[in-house]
This record gives structure tokens, C-alpha cells and sequence, in this order.
């Protein structure tokens, strides 16, 4: 009996260590960025004497049309290079699957933009973007062709930031697609091929399918990565011209070390974290209704059969 | 359906010759069957008919049409993998229906074939789960059915019954029995078992080591091998090997070993006159023996292990130091521990040379 209970008490005795370690390392921020959520705060004081608010910091948020500007401009960033990414990424993914001679240089070529530190993307970036020596505005000089304002016009300010992103983290996608591509039953695609599926076919019923469950984990990388983006665009445009690239971790960093009101930009953390958690549980619920659903038919094919 | 030829045809990985250079012909509508020990290449000669494994010389035609650097499905045939290689994400009858959708056949065209197959095969309960939910026996039967349903000109199996228990193979082997005599096709199947290789083939290939050892009828294979490799490949319980010199004595020829001396047949005797090397091994099937010894050529037996399998007996018994396999009917139970003198049938004594193998 004592030992019965020993023996179910050990896993938990052996995960403990782990659990203390992630309660001090993970929740005991979150929690501090919570509770600072509910503060009149500026950094001048220490914590216990910010003036306790309530939501007050949340209402404000709301008809603050400042952020309201960055939480749009941030959903169109993200939505926009993630989805240009995956295409780009899983279709250069399934180009370069194969095996000609030279293509592991090649792949390797492609993965570099992603070891590059952002601040150093940045500043490359906005040499390339500047508006007189850069090798765009160069390039289409030499064209014959007017310049661009790429970085002092705001939609192509957007569109800089966008390709420079698209630029850093295709490969991102690339590399895991591959490792999908490359670990797939090499047997189905031969079957496939025996069955009569040209290229595409084997494409779009057979890989991409099979590719699925690492895809989807990609893009949810990717969506939070995106949402999270900082350094580049605060480098290349630090937000401007206007509010046109102003995303939220830098409206974030802004309130904080502008404005002073780090109450304030805790609670934008706290919409932006919300945000993520969102789509996580999304993606989660996603997964289990398929799994409930298919387990349902089962069953109803099952009763059937007897 | 085409006569398959293979023209010179040789694989090499890298520097591993694993098939020389070989020729092979399939008739039209013929089952071939091809045999041998593990590693022997017949996944390797199958697959490069079907265009997975690229040739590294020669050229397979399909009537006279060179079909080697053609994409497997511009081939007209249908295949069971040795791996099953099922697709892991689509149910049961997706799997089997796949090459029906893609060729646009009509749905109530596809669900009426899925269930027919799936009937045959014992899987229709089964056609709502994935793959990994299957056992390895069913797993096998969908791969049969994915090849089943379609309506290729040429069938290949690797193995297609390695995995099921003997009931279900026996009724499977009587379904391709039916298949083979009743449509018209190709049919190539790659087989260990005896009992396959004999009942289905119209011709059995016997390879080793890469090499194709005989070709022929299954008849033909058992009468007359021409080594001693296809004498111990085709027939079962395998059969006896036993050295022996050749000696000439009152006008017979006499094959003279340890414990035993036995008289060729005429005509098999004549054939050992050129036998320049007196060194042979003699190759008796269990069958040969008779537990009546006056109907042959005695021969002192003594009785180790007797294994009852209902209609018949198979006895491994000892000749002074050799294992000897006899199979007799039932009928006569034999003491283990006795000495028996058998008859046997001396006709059916085969002769090899002892360096080559070669039949005599
Ligand atoms: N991709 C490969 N690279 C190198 N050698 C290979 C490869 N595929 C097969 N071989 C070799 O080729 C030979 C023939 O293989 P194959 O698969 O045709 O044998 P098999 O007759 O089908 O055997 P089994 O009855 O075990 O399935 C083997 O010796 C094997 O090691
Ligand atoms: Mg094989």
C-alpha cells in the first residue's frame, strides 16, 4: 500500500525540479507583466508604488486609434509575409528536392539570410533601399526609370519591410520543408508513380498532404515570429513614414521608452500575447476536431459493419 | 498485353554488380513466377520493370516497343510492394481507389470495384481506417487490392502473401489461381514459397546470387533441373544431397556412398560415361522412397524423427552420417529407432557433378 503510493508519487518527485524551474522562469513574468497590466506605471518608480488602475490601461487602448493603426498594420504584415512565405518556401522546397549534383551548395546558399542577425538585415536592407546610393534606386537609374521612394513613401515603406522580411525568413520555411519532403515514405511516392500521378498530382495528394502536420507547425512558428518582428523594421523605418510600418512590438517599445507608461505598453503585450494564444488554441482545436471527427466516423462505420 | 522482353539487362549499385547481364522473356498472358533465396534480386528485376530502378545496361521491350526510359505509369501495370508502401494519410478505400480517381473513372464505377476487391479480400469492414490502424496481414490484402482494382496490363507482385496465415493464403492463392486462368494479362510474382511458385506459375524463374539458374514449366523444373541449386529450390521437403562416387559393376552404373550403393537407370547411366571426375552427388527426393523396398533399389534407413502431417509422414532418418528426408503415407507407422530398408525408385535418382553442381 505505501509503496503503491511511493511508486505513483516518483514521475511527479522527478518532474519537480522541472515545474519549479519553468514556474520561476515562465510564469513569474508573465505574472509581473500582468499585474503591471493593471498599473499607472512610469519607469522612475519601483513597482509597489504605481498607482493600481484596473483596466483602465485596457479601455484606454481602445479608443487609442494610434494602436488601433499598429494592431492592423501588424495583422496585415503578418498575414501578408506569412503567406508569401509558405508559397515560397514549400515551392522552392519541393523544386529542390532532388538529387542533381551541386544542390547541396545551392540549399545551403539559400539558407543563409536566416543566420544573419535582424539588426544587421536591417542596416543591409537600408542600404540597398536608399534612396540615392542604393542598389535599387541605382539599378533603375541606370534603367532609365524613375526611383522609388522606398522607404519615405508609406505603402512602399510596408512593401520594403515586407520584402526584406519575405527576404530573411522564405528560407525558414524552406529548410523544414524540405526535412518534411526528405523524410517522407520514399515507397508511397513510388506506389503513386505506379498508380499514374504525374508531378502535380503526386504534389497535391500525396506530399503536401503528407507534408501537413509539419507545415502547419511551420506556419504557427512563423505567425507568431512575424507578430514578434522587431529590429529589422525598427532599423530600416523605425515605424514611419507616419504610422504606415509601425507594428506592435515597436508601438510596444515606444510606450514603454517614449511615452513612459510601462502599464500601458504591459497591457498591449498582454492583447498582443493574447493574440498568439488565440491562434495557438485555434490551431489545437483544429487538430483534435479532426481527430474527433474521423474517430466518429470510425466508430459509425464500425457500428455499421456488425 | 505485350510479350516482356528483357534485353541484356544488368543493375549495378556503384561498383556492386547485383544483376548481370541477363535476357528473359515473358509470353503474353503468362504467369511467371520468380524464385530464389533472399538477396537474389528479384525485388531488383521487378521494380526495374516497372520503372523504379533505372537499368544500368540493356533494354526491356514491350513487344517491340523499348519501354526503359519510360515513366512507370506510360507502362500499363499495377503493383504490390514488398513494403505494402500504402499511402499513410488516406483511408482504406482511397488507397485502393487512387488510381481509379486519377484516371477520372466514374465514382459509382470506383465504389463498385473497392467493394468487390475489398470483399475478396476480406477487407471490406476495414475501408474507413488509415493504414497504421491495420494489422501487417491486412495491410498486405489492401496492397493486393490497390492492384486488384485496376485494369493494367501487367501485374506485379513482390511478395504479395509473405504476411498472411496459411487459411488466408490458401484462399488467396486459389483467387490468383482464378485471376491467372480467367483474365488475360502479365502476371509477374516474386515469391519464397514453394507451394506459390508451383500452383501459380505457368513459367518459374530460378535466380541466385543475381544470376538466372533455369527457367521453365513447374514440371519441367521439378524433372529436370539442371543443378543442383533449382533441385533444392523446387520440390518440398527439399531433396536429399548425398556424395557418392560413380562405379561400373555387372553392366550397370552404380552410384556407391557412405551406407549405401544404389544402380542408375539405364538412361541416366548412359549419361555418366563421359563423367570424367568419379565424384557426384546424388540428389533423391523424399518422394522417391518407397517403404516397400522390393519396388526399388534398397537402401538401409534408420528412423530418427517421424513427423505426422495427417495424409502422409515425413521421416528424417540416417544414412551412417547424413540426414535423409523420406516421405511415406501414414497408413504404415514406422518404429523411430528402427532400421528400415526403403526402396528406391531409381528413375527418379538425379546425378550432379560434385565441383559445379551441374546435373549429370
Ligand atoms: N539501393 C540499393 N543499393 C545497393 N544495393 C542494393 C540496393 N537495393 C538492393 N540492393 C542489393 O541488391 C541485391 C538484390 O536485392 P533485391 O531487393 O532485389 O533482393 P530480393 O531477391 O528481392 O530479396 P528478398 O527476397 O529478401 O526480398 C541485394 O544483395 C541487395 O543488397
Ligand atoms: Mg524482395
Amino acid at each position: 500500500m505505501q509503496t503503491a503510493n511511493v511508486n505513483r508519487l516518483t514521475p511527479y518527485l522527478f518532474l519537480a525540479p522541472a515545474g519549479i524551474i519553468m514556474a520561476v522562469a515562465l510564469l513569474y513574468p508573465i505574472g509581473y507583466m500582468i499585474y503591471a497590466s493593471f498599473l499607472d506605471w512610469n519607469p522612475s518608480q519601483r513597482i509597489g508604488e504605481a498607482e493600481f488602475i484596473g483596466l483602465r490601461n485596457y479601455l484606454n487602448l481602445l479608443g487609442d486609434a494610434a494602436f488601433r493603426e499598429s494592431f492592423w498594420v501588424t495583422l496585415k504584415f503578418a498575414a501578408i509575409v506569412v503567406t508569401v512565405e509558405m508559397l515560397l518556401g514549400v515551392g522552392l522546397a519541393l523544386l529542390l528536392d532532388r538529387n542533381i549534383r551541386g544542390m547541396s551548395l545551392l540549399r545551403t546558399l539559400f539558407i543563409l539570410p536566416m543566420m544573419i542577425a535582424p539588426v544587421v538585415v536591417g542596416l543591409m536592407w537600408r542600404y540597398m533601399y536608399h534612396p540615392t546610393v542604393g542598389i535599387f534606386n541605382r539599378t533603375l537609374k541606370s534603367l532609365g526609370l524613375e526611383p522609388i521612394p522606398w522607404l519615405s513613401d508609406g505603402n512602399w515603406a510596408f512593401a520594403s519591410v515586407i520584402i526584406a522580411d519575405i527576404w530573411q525568413w522564405t528560407p525558414f520555411i524552406f529548410i523544414l520543408s524540405l526535412a518534411a519532403l526528405q523524410s517522407l515514405p520514399q515507397s508511397a511516392m513510388e506506389a503513386s508513380r505506379i498508380d499514374g500521378a504525374t508531378g502535380w498530382q503526386q504534389i497535391i495528394h500525396i506530399k503536401l498532404p503528407l507534408m501537413m502536420p509539419v507545415l502547419i507547425v511551420t506556419l504557427l512558428l512563423r505567425l507568431i515570429d512575424a507578430f514578434k518582428v522587431l529590429e529589422v523594421i525598427l532599423v530600416l523605418t523605425n515605424g514611419g513614414p507616419g504610422l504606415s510600418t509601425e507594428i506592435l512590438s515597436l508601438r510596444i517599445s515606444r510606450t514603454a521608452s517614449e511615452f513612459r507608461e510601462l502599464g500601458e505598453a504591459a497591457a498591449m503585450s498582454n492583447v498582443l500575447l493574447i493574440l498568439l494564444m488565440i491562434l495557438t488554441f485555434a490551431m489545437f482545436a483544429y487538430s483534435k476536431a479532426v481527430e474527433i471527427r474521423t474517430a466518429r466516423l470510425r466508430a459509425a462505420a464500425e457500428e455499421t459493419a456488425i | 498485353m505485350p510479350k516482356i522482353f528483357f534485353d541484356q539487362v544488368s543493375k549495378s549499385y556503384g561498383a556492386v554488380e547485383v544483376l548481370p547481364p541477363f535476357d528473359l522473356t515473358l509470353e503474353d498472358g503468362e504467369f511467371t513466377v520468380l524464385v530464389g533465396p533472399s538477396g537474389c534480386g528479384k525485388s531488383t528485376t521487378l521494380r526495374m520493370l516497372a520503372g523504379l530502378e533505372t537499368l544500368s545496361n540493356g533494354e526491356i521491350y514491350f513487344d517491340d516497343r523499348a519501354i526503359s526510359k519510360l515513366e512507370p505509369k506510360e507502362r500499363d501495370l499495377a503493383m504490390v510492394f514488398q513494403d505494402y508502401a500504402l499511402y499513410p494519410h488516406m483511408n482504406i478505400a482511397k488507397n485502393m481507389s487512387f488510381a481509379l480517381r486519377l484516371a477520372r473513372v466514374s465514382k459509382s464505377e470506383i465504389d463498385e470495384k473497392v467493394l468487390r476487391v475489398a470483399k475478396m479480400l476480406n477487407i471490406a469492414h476495414l475501408l474507413d481506417r488509415k493504414p497504421a490502424e491495420l494489422s501487417g496481414g491486412q495491410r498486405q490484402r489492401v496492397a493486393m487490392g490497390r492492384a486488384l482494382v485496376r485494369d493494367a496490363g501487367t501485374f506485379l507482385f513482390d511478395e504479395p502473401l509473405s504476411n498472411l496465415d496459411a487459411k488466408l493464403r490458401g484462399k488467396m492463392r486459389a483467387e490468383l489461381a482464378e485471376m491467372r486462368d480467367t483474365i488475360d494479362k502479365n502476371m509477374v510474382y516474386v515469391t519464397h514459397d514453394q507451394v506459390e511458385a508451383m500452383t501459380l506459375g505457368d513459367r518459374i524463374v530460378v535466380m541466385s546470387d543475381g544470376y538466372i539458374q533455369q527457367q521453365g514449366t513447374p514440371e519441367a523444373l521439378f524433372k529436370h533441373p539442371v543443378n543442383k541449386f533449382v533441385a533444392g529450390f523446387i520440390g518440398s521437403p527439399t531433396m536429399n544431397f548425398l556424395d557418392a562416387d560413380l562405379v561400373e559393376e555387372r553392366g550397370l552404373t552404380w552410384v556407391r556412398g557412405d551406407g549405401f550403393m544404389l544402380p542408375l537407370s539405364d538412361e541416366t547411366g548412359k549419361r555418366m560415361a563421359d563423367a570424367k571426375n568419379r565424384n557426384v552427388t546424388v540428389g533423391i527426393r523424399p518422394s522417391s522412397f518407397l517403404t516397400d523396398a522390393s519396388n526399388g533399389a534398397p537402401m538401409e534407413l534408420k528412423v530418427v524423427v517421424s513427423e505426422y502431417l495427417g495424409a502422409q509422414s515425413v521421416l528424417i532418418t540416417r544414412c551412417s552420417e547424413t540426414d535423409v528426408v523420406v516421405e511415406t503415407q501414414s497408413a504404415q507407422p514406422l518404429q523411430t529407432g528402427s532400421v528400415q530398408i526403403f526402396g528406391v525408385k531409381t528413375d527418379e535418382i538425379m546425378v550432379f557433378e560434385k565441383s559445379s553442381g551441374r546435373r549429370l
